[in-house]
């Protein structure tokens, strides 16, 4: 990484903003977490005037939207470095951010004023459609379309511009044709509820699942490079592993959603064989940390980083791999789907997988801007700590309240309604609603330490010799 | 072969990817028969004219949807246009209100609220809700209750009023009903036979 001595790049202030956003986009996905987590304490709260179902809207599209933002602002960042030379379009870049941010004040005031519509297409142009993770109205799904392909123009032109190709650029401009293809699904409302999912979870598992994972392959290779020094050669070797896993697993893994929406029954086996596999790149993942994190006897010119890519590794490998591959064969997912089993599952997958990874960049932005030749201290530490406390403690807590679900109202209860209730009166589910809640309060603590962290002005401190030297 | 070069992987990736997405394509085709409205395990919308029952095969190991004699659904037989456009309706009402960011649908949506998939032949209509709001059927109990939920709570965490007329509510019973006709290869298993 170099210091401040060269200017940014217009590309990268692009990416700072993107990076404020998504900031402060994540502060407002945990503040709904936390109410949504209430509603389970106090069902009362808020009733008829603001319901769990907004709350939870908000919680989860945020989600997505920082995330995106992250990447967005991952890539602005690394591509002039990447390709050496100014992003083509850029301008293009700067106007679609500002478009980005006006469209998300609109939708989240829609959510929050008017939340839902009468059964007609004006509802599902205007106000909610009501399908998870993509109830943001049409019109705003058009101006994700608008964004990712001005994104894709940026990445494609400077390629082109650059004459330039890399192994992770080629791998980062073929993933492109997925993340705006697949996510075209996100219009359709099939009156068919069977083939409304069939396609659905084509967006969410191949869109934020398959897509993401190869375009966050990408981010970290970057991030190795810069922040250990890592070998261009072995970086794209792992890569191109992690995508002939991700995808030679993933894409029929898909099938462990095909189970009981009214598909055939070879899904069962299908699905169950080659999601098992899933975890497999996952670990490689973890493999490759541990070996890079070896070769370098943990010495790294960016403390934080370095931290939060091996916490990518590891909770990548466990949220997605372990925790995915617990509930993912037919025989217990026919009781463990539909349940709190399944937030732990999503919540650890969705930290381990992208949050870990978009901190790890932001720390690498930090020490660009303030160029200090050495990021360490111990103030990261706090953000860290608590961070990853806080998601394992709610991870641990929704799984105790999901197998008490599963067990009492699925496998005993039969998954009636008086079912549903019984389980979520047990002692052990409803102690896993108030464990979840202490831990979503830490998390928020990591959250405050992380931004304080991040926007307070380094100490100076000089790079020892054994250090790698920045690039 | 030197597994240390990255083009060795590079053409893994491409050939993995690729061979995975055509099979994907051909399962997908083939998964259309079965889910199409009137397909092999979806059964089409005039369902809702008949009785519907879910009970355990012991061929398949697995509880299995069945389909019975005339039912009609508000006591009038449904032409299969007419009942299309109920279903129209009623899908609408589940996406404008945001149902699935509650409930659950096949196990998909939210987990706040009971799984729908087989709402229609929750006892607890019969037992709890046709008492409570007085009506004489299943499905006038339904209509009632969501169109006033909050007036026929059964527990501290009650559905709240989200202002569905009467036509949304009579076509989110329908879609409810024919919902629980198709076969989701067990799923949920042990419907309304508790083990307790």
């Amino acid at each position: 990484m170099s210091t401040a001595a060269q200017p940014l790049y217009r590309s990268q202030r692009l990416a700072l903003r993107y990076f404020t956003a998504a900031i402060a986009l994540f502060g407002v996905m945990i503040a709904f977490g936390l109410l949504s987590a209430a509603y389970y304490l106090f069902p009362s709260m808020l009733f008829n005037v603001f319901n769990f179902n907004t709350s939870k809207i908000m919680h989860i599209d945020i989600l997505v939207i920082w995330l995106l933002m992250g990447f967005l602002g991952a890539v602005y960042w690394y591509l002039p470095k990447e390709l050496g030379r100014e992003v083509a379009g850029i301008r293009a870049a700067e106007i679609t951010f500002w478009v980005f941010c006006l469209a998300i004040a609109l939708v989240a005031a829609t959510f929050l004023f008017v939340q839902y519509g009468s059964a007609n297409e004006f509802t599902l142009w205007f106000i909610n459609q009501g399908r998870k993770y993509v109830e943001a109205p049409r019109w705003a799904a058009i101006g994700i379309v608008a964004i990712l392909l001005v994104f894709s123009w940026n990445v494609v032109g400077t390629c082109v511009k650059a004459h330039k190709m890399t192994g992770i650029m080629w791998v980062m401009v073929l993933d492109l044709i997925p993340l705006v293809v697949v996510y075209l699904d996100a219009f359709p409302a099939d009156t068919n509820m069977s083939t409304d999912l069939y396609w659905w979870w084509w967006l969410v598992h191949m869109w934020v699942e398959s897509t993401w994972e190869v375009l966050i392959g990408c981010i970290m290779a970057l991030v190795l490079m810069d922040v250990m020094g890592t070998s261009r050669r072995i970086v794209e070797a792992w890569l191109y592993i992690e995508v002939m896993l991700v995808l030679g697993a993933g894409i029929l893994g898909l099938g462990h959603h095909y189970f009981w929406i009214g598909t055939p029954q070879y899904w069962l086996a299908i699905g169950g064989f080659f999601s098992a596999l899933e975890p497999l790149p996952l670990l490689g993942m973890v493999v490759h940390a541990v070996y890079d994190a070896g070769m370098h006897r943990l010495r790294t010119s960016n403390q934080p980083a370095f931290y939060w890519i091996t916490a990518e590794a590891f909770g990548n490998f466990i949220g997605a791999g372990i925790w995915g591959f617990m509930m993912t064969l037919p025989q217990i997912n026919l009781f463990s789907h539909g349940t709190q089993w399944t937030v732990s599952h999503g919540h650890f997958a969705f930290y381990g997988a992208y949050v870990c990874g978009v901190i790890a960049v932001l720390y690498v932005a930090k020490q660009r801007v303030t160029g200090v030749p050495l990021l360490a201290g111990h103030t990261w530490r706090w953000g860290f700590g608590l961070l990853n406390l806080g998601m394992v403690g709610m991870v641990m807590a929704l799984l105790l309240a999901g197998m008490a679900q599963a067990f009492y109202g699925r496998a005993i209860g039969g998954s009636t309604l008086m079912a549903f209730t019984t389980a979520s009166e047990n002692l052990w589910f409803k102690s896993g609603m108030y464990a979840r809640m202490l831990f979503g309060v830490i998390f928020a603590a990591g959250y405050v330490a992380l931004v304080y962290d991040l926007l307070r002005a380094p100490r100076s401190a000089a790079l020892p010799a054994a250090q790698p030297q920045p690039a | 072969m030197d597994i240390q070069d990255p083009s060795f992987w590079r053409a893994g990736a491409v050939s993995t990817t690729l061979v995975m997405l055509v099979v994907l394509a051909f399962l997908s085709v083939d998964s259309m028969r079965y889910i199409t409205a009137g397909g092999i395990n979806v059964p089409g919308y005039e369902v809702i004219n008949q009785h519907i029952g879910y009970e355990y095969d012991w061929n398949r190991r697995a509880d299995v949807p069945v389909i019975g004699g005339p039912e009609p659904l508000f006591g009038k037989v449904v032409a299969p246009a007419e009942a299309a456009a109920l279903m129209r309706t009623g899908k609408l009402v589940i996406q404008g209100r945001a149902c699935m960011d509650c409930h659950t649908i096949f196990g998909n949506g939210a987990y706040y609220a009971p799984d729908l998939t087989k709402a229609w032949l929750d006892p607890a209509w019969s037992q709890i809700w046709m008492p409570m709001t007085g009506k004489a059927t299943r499905e006038e109990a339904m209509v009632e209750f969501l169109m006033h939920p909050d007036k026929y709570p059964t527990w501290t965490r009650a559905m709240p009023n989200l202002g569905i007329t009467e036509a949304e509510a009579r076509a989110t019973v329908a879609y409810l009903k024919w919902l629980s006709a198709i076969d989701t290869n067990g799923f949920p298993a042990n419907f309304g036979r508790s083990m307790q």
